[in-house]
């Protein structure tokens, strides 16, 4: 009957497992309910000790990113009448290490999101009496689609890159650097170009495409990567021939 | 590796699931990814057959001649025509993905992408004409 | 300032390569590969052929075309041993042996084209 529908949830209880196991759940279906709604009514009423993480339920926390049926999704954006008649299978975020059930360790991309320094970098400060930054709008067309990154790390699930090499910076850190190297109040690029043209920087994409694919909030991060992979090689070029000048 | 207890009461034991050698024939996306990257071995095939064609030309008449013969093979068309599929599959993929690395201002506008596209496939049209009337007309 | 490593111009060779090849090779295997060998169209013949090749511009273009190419797989092919088939260990001798595939290629293409010319 299209009213109830089988969740597959992933658990992992490290204390008593040292695989991950599946449990299956019969919840209600209404038409309104996201994959998180039946992961709530799960832990409101039948198993309370599922963990996972969420907040906003709206897209905009980032809290909520799962792998619904093989896909990266977030689970506050995503519809469990899409999968009639089931079973769902929700398993944690993929590439990441897992501390228990839904619940990954994001440590490694929070470490990377630092080192490209998002926040706007000035060599010279204005005094507060010159005012503010001034930027019209086409100033901020420029970098304004790399700055609704939330953070959620869908891209970092879908990318097979990063989940063959670990070290690889990843696409919403490539994104997010790019939305401050694009901003004209900005004067940080030199700094963080140091730390992407390392190796496991931008040259490790090889343009899969999946970031991009999966992004909730359409930051297009394969094409922010490809536009720094340019106007990085056009700079090293610079460098190589012109050492003092541009 | 202590089996049962890898559980300390501040720092349980990860998972870290391993990521299999085939993870590129998990999903559709990923196998159109690898068969685009395995595109370039015919790149290459194609290329040293067209060094192989100049050598022949440079050696003379009866070694170009020779080396038509031999294009004619069953197995060297086969294989050539493998080669022409994945080099179509090249020339879409990169046509692609190449708008995406390129932003081109007009004044203060952005050209949007389909125009970039439109122009690669005009360039692809043009230059295959030039080359076909090159080899087959003059 | 910024560490120098060649990933940048290799990649830009790559590039480069991708849209050459993209633009020139599938008109020439239809061509070189399929119509002529199977009688569909005459090839040029050998007097034709030597001239076309003779002109400095073709030169040019074959060249940029037989070693941009040759970049191009040698840069795709490297990185696929390494993300796809997960090689690690072998990375430098892949990446000699790749690149030093191509360099040789190239070579070979400007011999061959400054003979014909």
């Amino acid at each position: 009957m299209g009213d109830r529908i089988t969740l597959q949830v992933a658990r992992y209880r490290p204390e008593q497992e040292s695989e991950a196991t599946y449990d299956e759940f019969e919840v209600p279906c209404p038409k309104d309910w996201v994959v998180l709604d039946g992961l709530n009514h799960v832990k409101d009423r039948l198993d309370g000790t599922l963990a996972y993480r969420w907040s906003c339920s709206m897209g905009i926390c980032g809290s909520c990113g799962m792998t619904v049926n093989g896909e990266p999704k977030l689970t506050c954006a995503t519809f469990l009448s899409e999968y009639a008649p089931g079973p769902v299978r929700v398993e944690p975020l993929r590439n990441f290490p897992v501390i228990r059930d839904l619940i990954v360790d994001i440590g490694d991309f929070m470490r990377k999101l630092v080192r490209v320094k998002p926040w706007i970098v000035r060599q010279v400060e204005k005094p507060l009496s010159a005012g503010e930054y001034l930027q019209t709008p086409d100033e901020l067309e420029e970098y304004k689609q790399f700055s609704m990154c939330i953070n959620c790390m869908l891209c970092y699930a879908a990318c097979p890159i990063y989940g063959l090499d670990p070290k690889f910076i990843g696409p919403a850190v490539i994104a997010l650097a790019q939305r401050y190297n694009l901003d004209n109040r900005d004067q940080g690029a030199a700094a963080r170009m140091e730390v992407l043209s390392e190796h496991e920087g931008i040259w490790g994409c090889t343009f899969v495409g999946e970031c991009t694919k999966v992004c909730p909030k359409h930051v297009d991060p394969a094409g922010a990567i490809q536009r720094y992979k340019l106007s990085a090689a056009v700079d090293s070029m610079k460098s190589f021939f012109l050492p003092r000048g541009a | 590796m202590d089996q049962n207890h890898a559980y300390t009461a501040y720092h349980p034991r990860w998972l870290r699931p391993h990521v299999s050698t085939y993870w590129w024939l998990e999903k559709p996306a990923y196998l159109a990814f690898i068969l685009r990257e395995g595109s370039c071995m015919f790149v290459a095939w194609f290329t040293v057959y067209l060094l192989l064609l100049l050598r022949a030309i440079q050696q003379g008449q009866a070694a170009y001649e020779a080396f038509l013969a031999w294009s004619a093979g069953p197995v060297v068309v086969l294989v050539n025509i493998v080669s022409f599929a994945f080099l179509i599959f090249h020339a879409i993929t990169f046509f692609q993905a190449a708008p995406q690395a390129m932003v081109v201002h007009v004044g203060h506008r952005r050209l949007p992408a389909r125009v970039l596209l439109a122009a690669h496939y005009a360039a692809w049209a043009a230059a295959s004409i030039v080359v076909f009337w090159l080899l087959t007309g003059a | 300032m910024i560490k120098r490593h060649p990933e940048p111009v290799l990649w830009m060779l790559f590039s480069a390569g991708g849209v050459v090849s993209a633009m020139l090779l599938p008109v020439l295997v239809l061509l070189f590969g399929v119509a002529f060998p199977l009688g569909l169209l005459d090839p040029p013949d050998y007097a034709q052929l030597s001239a076309l090749l003779a002109n400095p511009l073709t030169g040019l273009v074959m060249f940029s075309l037989c070693a941009l190419s040759l970049f191009h797989w040698a840069h795709r092919f490297r990185h696929t041993l390494y993300d796809g088939l997960q090689i690690k260990h072998l990375n430098e001798v892949i990446a000699i042996v790749s690149y030093g595939a191509a360099v040789a290629g190239s070579t070979l293409a400007a011999y061959l084209l400054w003979q014909l010319s």
